[in-house]
């Protein structure tokens, strides 16, 4: 019997696909059906939903960087905010495993040369015991190669959208990324700060494009 | 934190203890043993790893219990072993005036001797017999004998419910109320009333433990919240059960004797249960308000009624047709934003009618309603289901009577039988003395 990962449902392949290796969805049909894919029109750069495709006036007006475009997976609904809280923040690490399929299959998409992941600051990775895009890298069984260190700082989550986009270079290289293009994966994509941080930083270490893949976008 | 009462009974993670320097007056244990087994919710089955930034191992957690902290092979639980906090003077005189009737007398004596002997025992009492009252004796010799006592609760709403009432009647030892994100999580109490769930942080705490609705969802399905109870309380403690609707093998227990028990088959206000008729309403899930509910509901225009659908979605349905008759009637369910400001309204009388999932089985009381379950052949009205929303009617002394009907497409075991307790307990009732004629 396999059990879905938010419930006590009964998960199990019914028919005779389960015979010839289907494998047992992560989640049953009613947990699954709390989340919304985003499928419609959306930015090209950041993925967020649009009424047509095109580029959002927020991305329009960053400064050019080497950071190519975001790709999301889900919306931020208030379920979805429920289990990346259970993830991030209580430490369910097994949750990564709903998002491992989608993930491995859009990073072969993206068909970049490494991927890495968002560190976080020494003291946050200790209270956490794990960091959460690390994590959704090795659930999707895709090799990580660490670029990248980060120096303590205030949590971004706590901060105001101005407070973000202004913010402060905490990430510094520690590998060695010459001429490579890398693809970066973390849970929420919002501003679109970070990213921009992270691929300055990947460019320091010689890295030439960043994309990156988000489980959910965050509108703003 | 300087005042360590807080930790006595309590077992807590690392991270939930502040830096204290006197960790000898701590017991350490790991939160997991190897089998894997929690040993804060007792769970040997849902479990997961990850490599462990904090260990450096590769390190399993409890998936059970992670939403109340996560428990992994590196957490360790302290619990205090120094000497416990004395009660406060007073803290057992009681401060009630109330008259307990016939039945209630019984049970109270019996919960009373129950925790002097530190056995276990059960209450079975009618919705509306006030098994609340039947405590209050038994809680007052505990705590002036310096025993620690807790009602435990699997929902957060009797608990907020108990507490203002247990402060009244005991208000030299002002309890500490307990739940997820409770005000009081951080003080020290002999008098604690807790849901089941914040159970799991304590350890041997307590002499008297009392559970309430021991039928209700989560509690009887959630084996982790059994562990939690029996945890919490000392080896040598005693244990009463609150319930008004036993599960089966619970009632041939006690009819048998094999289970220790009280039965109140009577109301308070001494007047016989209500009981439910039974109407078939052909297939409702393609009617969604069937003929005779709108008859029902127009017939007596009615005033004051709580009308149950087995789901949301067709409940949802459901509302708007019922809105065309009045729009003041309201829909309700346990996810709905709006589930307490409904609740009050119908109680002011602003919403007529109130269309509801079992949600509001048990724990709320309206007086004067007639009560109608459509779809009550669907497997979520079980027995205790039915016989609870069967007790929603007829609590008040001045209404004491109500209307009650299933509405059914295709009679259940459940129904006959929640019916047939009902007229049982009238008749023993009836037998006892319990009622007036």
């Amino acid at each position: 019997m396999s059990q879905c990962l938010l419930c006590e449902n009964d998960t199990a392949v019914q028919s005779w696909r389960g015979f010839f290796g289907a494998k047992a969805p992560v989640l049953c049909n009613i947990c699954l059906n709390q989340f919304e894919k985003i499928d419609g029109p959306t930015c090209e750069v950041c993925s967020r939903p649009m009424d047509q495709k095109g580029i959002c006036p927020d991305c329009a007006a960053w400064e050019k960087n080497i950071f190519i475009s975001n790709q999301s997976l889900y919306h931020y609904n208030e379920a979805m905010k429920a289990l990346i809280a259970r993830f991030k923040y209580r430490g369910d690490y097994a949750l990564a495993e709903m998002f491992a399929e989608d993930v491995r299959a859009m990073a072969k998409k993206a068909a970049c040369d490494l991927v890495c992941a968002v560190p976080l600051p020494p003291s946050r990775l200790a209270e956490r015991r794990f960091n959460q895009s690390e994590a959704l890298i090795e659930m999707a069984g895709l090799p990580h190669t660490p670029l990248l260190a980060r120096h303590e700082s205030d949590k971004q989550s706590k901060k105001s959208r101005a407070e973000r986009i202004e913010a402060e270079q905490t990430f510094y290289p520690i590998g060695n990324a010459a001429g490579k293009s890398i693809l970066v994966i973390d849970d929420i994509y919002t501003t679109g700060a970070t990213i921009r941080l992270v691929a300055e930083a990947l460019g320091q270490a010689g890295a030439v494009s960043v994309k990156s893949i988000t489980i959910a976008r965050s509108g703003s | 934190m300087t005042n360590f009462s807080f930790f006595s009974g309590r077992e807590l993670t690392d991270e939930e203890i502040p830096t204290i320097s006197d960790l000898h007056l701590f017991a350490a244990r790991p939160g997991l043993s190897d089998l894997p087994h929690c040993h804060r919710c007792g769970n040997t089955s849902t479990f997961s790893s990850h490599p462990c930034a904090r260990c450096g191992k590769r390190c399993t957690y409890c998936r059970n219990c992670i939403e109340m902290g996560k428990i992994s092979s590196c957490t360790t639980l302290y619990r205090w072993t120094g000497p416990e906090p004395e009660h406060p003077e007073k803290a057992g005189t009681l401060h009630w005036s109330g008259i307990l009737s016939t039945g209630q007398k019984t049970a109270s004596d019996n919960v009373w001797r129950a925790i002097q002997n530190g056995s276990e025992h059960t209450i079975w009492a009618v919705a509306g017999a006030g098994k609340t009252e039947v405590l209050f004796e038994g809680i007052a010799a505990a705590l002036s004998d310096g025993k620690r006592v807790c009602i435990a609760a699997p929902r957060a709403d009797v608990v907020r419910e108990l507490a203002p009432r247990l402060e009244k009647v005991f208000p030299d030892t002002s309890p500490a109320a307990l739940y997820g994100g409770s005000p009081d999580r951080h003080i020290y109490s002999p008098l604690v009333i807790s849901t089941t769930h914040q159970l799991f942080r304590f350890y041997e705490a307590f002499d008297v433990m009392i559970v309430d609705e021991v039928d209700a969802f989560p509690y009887t399905f959630d084996q982790s919240l059994q562990y939690a109870v029996q945890k919490a309380r000392k080896p040598d403690s005693s244990l009463i059960y609150l319930t008004a609707t036993p599960e089966t093998s619970w009632q041939s227990e006690i009819q048998s004797g094999r289970r220790d028990a009280t039965l109140i088959p009577a109301r308070y206000h001494r007047k016989p249960l209500p009981v439910p008729n039974m109407v078939w309403c052909g297939n409702w899930k393609k009617s969604i308000v069937p003929a005779s509910v709108l008859n029902w509901v127009k017939e007596k225009e009615k005033e004051k009624a709580l009308i149950f659908y087995p789901h949301i979605d067709t409940m949802n349905k459901a509302l708007p047709i019922f809105k065309n008759i009045n729009p003041r009637i309201e829909s309700v369910h346990a996810a709905d934003p709006l589930r307490k400001e409904k609740v009050e309204a119908m109680r002011r009388g602003d919403v007529p009618i109130l269309l509801t999932t079992t949600i509001l089985e048990r724990g709320v009381t309206f007086p004067g309603i007639d009560v109608a379950v459509v779809g009550s052949e669907d497997r979520v009205f079980t027995e205790s289901a039915l016989v609870q929303i069967a007790g929603r009617a007829g609590r008040s002394a001045d209404c004491p009577t109500g209307n009650i009907v299933f509405f059914h497409y295709g009679k259940t075991g459940a129904m006959v039988r929640a019916i047939k307790q009902i007229n049982e307990m009238n008749t023993l009732g009836q037998k006892r003395g319990l009622l007036d004629p």
